[in-house]
């Protein structure tokens, strides 16, 4: 990973310079900002939220919130995604359906969850379930249709049944397919828990967003929103190194060691 | 009273649509023959063995597999296709692979590992085991299928063109491999190819089809001593007048 980041320098050049441009701007203009603060300001406000616990009480929350929303949106959509992608009736009947519930957005159903299930953790699941829900639920889908119908002939052949047809053979071989859709989702829930903080829900890191803004801490504020950004980073890239390990070998040609 | 055929194909025909692809098919297979079917391609011969595979129903007509009619697939009858890096499961080791036959025929777990390591060792893949199908060359792939197809335990042996994406070492190879896994075992093998040369190498009998639609144009019989031989049986007097025969057959369909 370090040999990646020395090897990337010239990526880095751009944010470097931004970041010490700012720096020197805001010593020759130190005024008192509601809005920007210096990156000097933002690190000394970055190690404020570490040390009075703001940063990991809110991270755990807004991870604990994506996650079992995002847990829920995955085992639902992809069950769903079988279901319709298997069998005819279901696709018929629920092709409306699908066509118009998938356009809502997410945080249209805010309202409706706190309604629903009040402050806290279960309004935040039933967002970002629903959030993922839908592209798990469309992948899948896809992803069943698009198995070699080699493969499919092998499996009657082999005189499966439908369950053993499912788990043996057609998740297996849409597994990649199916892990685009989880990398997609990952994405989509920390967007989504984030936005249901800042809209209405007092805990996470949205809410230490709106918290630091509200008690005009630009500092504060950046730090949270760069941890933000990070965080949805280091998501992406564990899985894309997972994705690495998981599926190289099926590659013809994979090499011995895999 | 005689066996009941290993396979026979009773005045089939299949059309897709206005597209008639066989027509008037009447054959029968013994227990235990190993029969080639060569034609050109599109001449139908891969589906040919797809309706004995219980994989496509004839238009008109019936198939039987041992008396019954074929339905559907059946654990008695194995198939191995030509596409190797298709047919196995890329997310399965060698072992793993062998082993999904077993699985759905439901033998218990724990007398799966010996019966499948006899198996890869029967097609000299004893210490590849471990290894996913992308790690294979396309011969050891394909001894692979092949023994996923033994795995079945088949009463007959379906084999499309097996060995057509091959080089011809690796090819020869495993001509004799075939020949001797189901000498073992009297195993009946329906065998397509385009090769005419390895349809009279292989088989007790040579069924060669016409195109456009599809049917019977000569069924011969291959009578070269076994064991058969690369040398000796590729040099064998008959071998030589037989090729020359066929050639001669499948110039004529194709002029």
């Amino acid at each position: 990973m370090i040999a990646a980041l020395t090897k990337s320098w010239r990526g880095w050049l751009f944010p470097v310079l931004v970041i010490a441009g700012a720096e020197i701007w805001f010593l020759f203009n130190p005024v008192l900002s509601d809005t920007l603060a210096a990156p000097s300001k933002i690190v000394s406000g970055a190690i404020e939220t570490l040390t009075d616990g703001t940063l990991l009480k809110t991270t755990y929350q807004t991870l604990v919130a994506a996650a079992i929303g995002l847990l829920i949106g995955m085992v639902a959509g992809t069950a769903c995604g079988i279901l319709i992608g298997l069998a005819r009736t279901a696709d018929r009947l629920s092709s409306w359906s699908v066509e118009m519930l998938r356009p809502i957005p997410s945080v249209a159903l805010i309202p409706l969850s706190l309604l629903t299930f009040g402050y806290g953790y279960r309004m935040e699941y039933a967002v970002v379930a629903w959030a993922t829900f839908w592209p798990f639920l469309i992948l899948t889908q896809h992803a069943l249709k698009q198995v070699d119908v080699r493969l499919m002939e092998v499996s009657k052949l082999m005189g499966f049944g439908i369950f053993a047809r499912i788990f043996k053979i057609m998740l297996p071989a849409a597994a990649p397919r199916l892990f685009t859709a989880l990398r997609l989702s990952v994405g989509l829930s920390l967007v989504v828990a984030v936005t249901v903080e800042i809209a209405a829900n007092p805990q996470g890191l949205g809410y230490g967003l709106m918290v630091s803004q509200e008690s005009l801490r630009p500092d504060r504020m950046f730090a949270l929103l760069i941890w933000v950004g990070l965080l949805g980073w280091a998501l992406n890239y564990g899985l894309v190194w997972l994705e690495g390990r998981l599926f190289a070998h099926r590659a013809p040609g994979a090499v011995a060691s895999a | 009273m005689a066996a009941n055929p290993a396979i026979e194909l009773k005045d089939v025909s299949l059309s897709f649509g206005s597209n008639q692809i066989l027509t008037g098919i009447d054959m029968s297979v013994d227990p235990g023959e190993f029969v080639c079917v060569i034609g050109a391609s599109g001449s139908g011969k891969t589906t040919l063995l797809r309706m004995i595979a219980g994989l496509l129903t004839p238009t008109t007509g019936k198939v039987f597999s041992n008396g019954k009619p074929v339905l559907k697939p059946s654990r008695h009858v194995a198939v191995v296709f030509q596409d190797y890096g298709r047919a196995l499961l890329p997310w399965r080791r060698a072992f793993a692979n062998v082993s999904l036959p077993l699985e759905a025929s439901g033998m218990p777990a724990k007398d799966r590992p010996a019966r499948i390591r006899e198996l890869l060792a029967k097609v000299g893949l004893a210490h590849h085991e471990d290894k996913f199908p992308g790690q294979l060359s396309g011969g050891m792939q394909q001894r692979l299928q092949i023994a996923r197809a033994l795995a079945q335990e088949p009463d007959t042996l379906l084999m499309d063109e097996p060995f057509g994406a091959l080089d011809a070492m690796t090819r020869q190879t495993l001509q004799d491999e075939v020949l001797r896994l189901v000498s073992e075992r009297k195993t009946t093998v329906f065998f397509v190819t385009h090769d005419i040369e390895e349809a009279l190498y292989l088989g007790d009998r040579v069924v060669a089809l016409d195109s456009n639609p599809g049917r019977v144009a000569y069924d011969i019989k291959v009578p070269l001593p076994r064991p058969r031989d690369q040398l000796t049986t590729r040099e064998h007097p008959e071998f030589l007048r037989l090729r020359r025969e066929m050639f001669e057959i499948m110039n004529k369909i194709h002029a």
